[in-house]
């Protein structure tokens, strides 16, 4: 046997791989942020269900939370593919991670430039747009970066709940062809390159839009 | 008003207030018909009825399930016994003069704080036991866990090193001590201390990491679910159930992460640069 005939099905794997992470990070964004907007108002009940939120997904495992989307969501007769099911999980669970990067990130700017923003007569708006989120963006690249490569290593998970993604095409190939080894030495390569690579260019982003000062 | 972000707003004036009130009543009628939609959900597939939530009410069930949950502690504690000083050892050797101990650690750190346990987990599974290393059930398990965990443990560890004053390991080395001294009897016990609430976030991801005993048949929580709900024929209910018992047991060792973050008001002196260590526990939950 050779590595080259098969490989395709390991292409296929990491492309579903690729997918599941995008869709569940831009998911994990959308309702990160609609979290955060829920947490920071100042209207209480909103307040309260974002704490809820957040308190609740940051405490259950990935795990619990796919095998609940992927058996659990069918008995109560929302039928999902496992792959949207999957997708649902991760970003339920990444998007608690991303409301708290959100709001750490507003907390660290200095409450003095919010202070100097109203001072020259800044309303809410543009306060928010020119003096405050800009801080905020930059100092969430990194933190971006490490949930961003959290959603990676976590859509492995996938695997064990039955959808198509790099690890289970591995595991699949080494059943079917033998040598396992060989297939997992690749799986372990391609999710290096990615993780490693996303890393480098969250820190390349970092430091381009970084104030200089 | 307590809660609402210092940053971002001033104190409401009435025509707020007024705003804020109408805003309160239209949400508290927003999140009730949410709630009520999904319970809904629930009523109409028939999974509220009595049969599928009484076995939840029965000992013997539920002792079933704690005794999956005393497992997923043991497996935790195990992990963390073994990958917490095996983490501070990576993190001291890839911070050593030493070339030949320095690049190994920052090998073995960067690897496999890039591989997810999972993969690990099928390759003790499944890849292995043909080459003729078959481990036990419970090391089966442990091991991919503590390999992963260990690399992440180890860079807290590095951060919290980097962080202190340089002053204190520079002092060390003019009174004479050698590298393992320094690190010994100066660094780490004043590293430990306020590492102390990141390294229990650390425990929270080991304990999430033991569900995976779902894909070795180790029967932790989660695996003992699935058993159980099979049996009792209610999987969503199980489920529930046992992802409420992971709430408790991680909130809990989150509030005590909390209580102690707070009770350190005597922190060594850290160097506040722009490199600071994530020293809050919502800052490295991530």
């Amino acid at each position: 046997m050779d590595i080259f005939s098969h490989a395709g099905d390991l292409g296929h794997g990491f492309l579903a791989t690729i997918e599941i992470v995008v869709i569940g990070f831009v998911g994990a964004v959308l309702i990160g942020t609609v979290i955060a907007v829920c947490r920071i108002s100042p209207v209480l009940p909103l307040r309260a269900f974002g704490w809820l939120y957040v308190e609740a997904f940051r405490a259950i495992p990935l795990l619990v939370l796919l095998v609940l989307c992927v058996f659990g969501l069918p008995w109560i007769g929302i039928v999902l593919s496992p792959f949207w099911s999957v997708c649902l999980g991760i970003a339920l669970y990444a998007g608690a991670i991303v409301c708290e990067t959100l709001r750490s990130g507003i907390r660290g700017v200095p409450f003095g430039q919010v202070e100097a923003a109203r001072a020259i007569g800044f309303t809410f708006g543009q306060s928010l747009r020119h003096v405050v989120l800009p801080q905020a963006f930059r100092a969430m690249v990194q933190p971006f970066g490490n949930v961003f490569i959290g959603v990676v290593l976590g859509t492995s998970l996938c695997a064990a709940v039955g959808a198509q993604e790099l690890t289970y095409a591995t595991k699949v190939l080494s059943l079917r062809v033998g040598s396992p080894l060989v297939w997992y030495g690749c799986a372990a390569v391609l999710y290096i390159v990615v993780t490693l690579g996303s890393a480098y260019i969250f820190g390349v982003l970092e430091r381009r839009v970084r104030f200089q000062r | 008003m307590r809660g609402i972000e210092p940053v971002l707003f001033d104190r409401p004036g009435p025509r707020g207030r007024r705003r804020i009130a109408v805003a309160t009543v239209l949400a508290v009628l927003a999140l009730a018909v949410l709630v009520a939609l999904a319970v809904r959900q629930f009523a109409v597939h028939g999974q509220l009825a009595a049969d599928k939530w009484q076995p939840f009410a029965q000992w013997s069930i539920m002792s079933f399930l704690l005794n999956g949950l005393k497992y997923t502690i043991l497996v935790t504690l195990l992990c963390a016994v073994i990958s917490m000083p095996a983490g501070a050892i990576v993190a001291l050797g890839r911070l050593s003069k030493r070339r030949w101990v320095s690049w190994p650690a920052a090998v073995f750190t960067d690897i496999f704080r890039s591989l997810p346990t999972m993969l690990l987990i099928l390759v003790f599974l499944l890849a292995l036991p043909p080459v003729g290393i078959n481990l036990p059930t419970i090391w089966k398990l442990a091991v991919p866990i503590c390999l992963t965990g260990s690399a992440t443990i180890a860079e807290v560890f590095r951060a919290g090193i980097l962080a202190l004053e340089r002053g204190q390991t520079e002092a060390a080395y003019a009174i004479g001590m050698r590298y393992g001294q320094v690190m010994r009897l100066i660094v780490l016990p004043q590293v430990i201390r306020p590492l102390l609430p990141l390294l229990l976030v650390q425990l929270i991801n080991l304990l999430k990491d033991s569900t995976l005993g779902y894909v070795v048949t180790y029967s932790e929580l989660l695996y003992s679910g699935k058993i159980l709900g099979e049996y009792v024929h209610a999987p969503i209910q199980t489920y529930l159930v046992v992802a409420v018992l992971y709430m408790i047991v991680n909130w809990l060792i989150t509030r005590l992460a909390h209580l102690i973050e707070r009770r350190q008001g005597r922190l060594p002196r850290f160097r506040t640069g722009r490199v600071a260590a994530p020293t809050t526990v919502t800052a490295a939950s991530e």
